[in-house]
């Protein structure tokens, strides 16, 4: 395989991830709260599609994106309202609690349903999981679908957060929630706003995520979280634009180093076994060398605890 | 009656804790449920040295778990008998292959390993702070978990798992294993430096000007939590005498928070309640998949209930206190000083 085949693969991965870096600092940026149950909105929307499999795609679609803002909108009612003013950790904790839970109940319905297997197959729009030749590249329908999807829902955002008055609001209380809401900006409309809009973005990646490895179960969504997670923050939390851009570049750099590694060798670092320890000592480098996030123009100075 | 000193008692809330948890399981569960027993011993085990780091410093560490994965493959490998070792992990180093320590040896290895692996990784890591130090802590922990699944000459390697390992299957093993990792816990939190980070930990700029070095301290602590991890690891392993990475990796990292946070993160007191609390329910909840009788009630729950249960269950005390059971405070007899004299408590942190 070619290097520029890699490259192309590797950019559809970077925005199926930049998708799922968006959501998390959507709710980041209001909340101040990591959602560690954010793969689990991934997994109902993507279970949603599995379940309607007979429906006309469009349809599985719109229950899938009604699904996973649903559930967020439960998730931010039940648990993050009520812990708005707790401690972080705990927060943090109740977030692994909600991901907990949601990914027991999908594998307990596995034993209801007496369903074997490895999970359920999602057939939306699966026939874009074909490739289109262009010389000797080979590029799936899906990476179209994965950068286009990115650009449409970035650019969509973009709007939406400097055309209308919630987008304000909602880039207002991310710089200084207090402030805003001195100001008049209702904090329960902008956070519900915020995880709604996590929830459309969650059903998006679903849908890509689905295409791309059929089957559906209650791991679907989760990796891809930490994964992103680590992305986001080593490329800049606090900023939506860093933090996008720290999503896309690990999908990228995950797709690209898993390629250019050779195959064999069992020695640290010397096969594609061990991409994940490339990318994070990577991430821990960034780290280390702006705490503040790789794409963040200004530094933190003196940081609290 | 004379007075039992206050750090007296804090000790032995936890202590006697962890005793009546061994002597309450030694006494009267049936066989099939000592192994959950002493399970949940190690995890006091785990979260009391988790506690040492992110309770004192209130920097969230996911990677602790790096150390109990290491502490766990360290003490398994060296005590598999030479003979199985030079049959089955025949591409491990020679020098882990031609020697075996007892299992008593193993774990002052697996802490000496933990202590040596987190004062080198927290050399770097410790200069962070926030998000920052949680996101790198978490790369520490995936880094560790994906070398120890591959390479074939520290481990089983190609992600098998790791077996034949002598266990140790009396109550005193885990219990006293426990009790001293809290021990070496609360020495610490009551020493100069524990005291230094938790200054720091409540007003950096404050300790700081105080001439506290967080980062050297942050170190102390982090490196004494390695340490205690890779024992706690080892007494992991020697209870179900086989491991797999999978077992010391995101799940155990989250679960160990989750016990911390839910018992109160800033006392140890709280660690080892939520450790116990989190362990009892998990137990009732799964023993109630098979049928159990409560005061005459017959409850039967359906299969997977107990992970269900035990989500909601850690959701609904967060709710109900979001500082945790204890509240984060250490134990104390209520009565025992007048109101006006007793040792004010830390307030809840700021929202």
């Amino acid at each position: 395989m070619t290097h520029l085949q890699a490259a192309i693969d590797a950019i559809g991965l970077g925005a199926t991830y930049a998708l799922i870096a968006v959501g998390i600092g959507l709710v980041f940026g209001v909340l101040r709260l990591i959602n560690f149950a954010y793969g689990q909105l991934i997994m109902l929307a993507a279970f949603a599609m599995a379940f309607t499999d007979s429906w006309p795609d469009a349809a599985s679609i719109a229950l899938s994106v009604l699904v996973a803002v649903a559930a967020a909108l439960v998730m931010e009612r039940l648990a993050f309202r009520p812990l708005r003013t707790a401690p972080p950790s705990t927060m943090l904790v109740a977030t692994f609690a909600i991901s907990y839970l949601i990914q027991n109940i999908a594998l307990v319905q596995y034993a209801y349903r007496q369903q074997g297997g490895l999970g359920d197959p999602v057939g939306t729009l699966a026939q874009l999981n074909t490739a289109v030749s262009i010389g000797s590249l080979e590029i799936r329908w899906v990476t179209f679908l994965a950068i286009g999807a990115g650009l449409v829902c970035l650019g969509g955002l973009a709007l939406l957060l400097n055309k209308t008055s919630i987008g304000l609001q909602m880039r207002a209380a991310s710089l200084d929630f207090r402030t805003a809401r001195l100001l008049g900006v209702r904090a329960d409309t902008v956070i519900m706003a915020a995880v709604a809009v996590s929830g459309v973005l969650a059903a998006v990646a679903a849908l890509i995520l689905s295409i791309n490895t059929v089957l559906v179960n209650q791991t679907t969504g989760l990796n891809e979280t930490i994964v992103v997670l680590v992305g986001v923050v080593a490329g800049g939390i606090d900023r939506l634009t860093t933090a996008t851009l720290g999503g896309f570049a690990i999908g990228f750099a995950t797709a690209f180093v898993g390629v250019e590694l050779p195959n064999s060798g069992t020695t640290p670092f010397t096969s594609n076994v061990y991409m994940p320890s490339v990318i994070y000592l990577a991430v821990i480098v960034a780290l280390l060398l702006r705490p503040a996030g790789l794409f963040a123009k200004t530094q933190a100075g003196v940081e609290r605890v | 009656m004379r007075r039992v000193p206050a750090w007296l008692q804090e000790l032995a809330g936890p202590v006697v804790l962890v005793a009546l948890l061994a002597v309450a399981s030694d006494l009267g569960v049936s066989s099939a449920d000592e192994v959950k027993f002493q399970n949940a011993l190690v995890f006091v085990a785990i979260v009391a040295a988790l506690y040492v780091f992110v309770g004192n410093s209130g920097v969230i560490s996911f990677g602790q778990v790096s150390f109990v994965a290491l502490g766990a493959f360290a003490s398994g490998v060296m005590t598999i008998p030479q003979d199985s070792k030079q049959g089955v992990l025949t591409t491990l180093f020679p020098l882990l292959r031609d020697h075996t320590i007892s299992n008593f040896w193993s774990l002052v290895l697996a802490a000496g390993l933990g202590a040596v692996y987190a004062f080198l990784v927290g050399i770097p890591l410790m200069r962070l702070s926030g998000i920052a130090a949680g996101i790198a802590t978490l790369a520490v922990l995936g880094i560790t978990y994906n070398i120890l699944t591959y390479w074939n000459s520290i481990g089983p390697g190609g992600g098998q798992t790791l077996s034949l390992i002598p266990t140790t299957t009396d109550y005193w093993t885990p219990a006293a294993g426990a009790i001293a990792v809290i021990c070496v816990a609360f020495a610490y939190q009551r020493s100069r430096f524990g005291r230094q980070l938790r200054a720091a930990r409540e007003d950096p700029a404050a300790a700081r000007a105080a001439g506290i070095d967080i980062h050297r301290q942050r170190l102390l602590a982090f490196t004494i939590s390695g340490a205690l991890s890779g024992f706690a690891g080892g007494l992991y392993v020697h209870l179900y005498g086989s491991i797999s990475t999978g077992d010391v990796y995101l799940d155990l990292t989250f679960v160990t928070l989750a016990m911390l946070v839910v018992g109160g993160i800033s006392s140890l007191f709280g660690a080892v309640v939520g450790a116990i609390a989190i362990s009892l329910f998990r137990i009732l909840l799964s023993n109630s998949e098979q049928g159990i009788h409560i005061f005459g009630w017959g409850i039967h729950a359906p299969g997977g209930t107990n992970l269900i249960g035990i989500a909601i269950v850690m959701l609904v005390i967060l709710l109900l206190r979001p500082s945790g059971i204890t509240g984060g405070r250490e134990f104390t007899v209520a009565n025992d000083l007048p109101r006006r004299l007793r040792r004010p408590t830390r307030t809840e942190p700021l929202g």
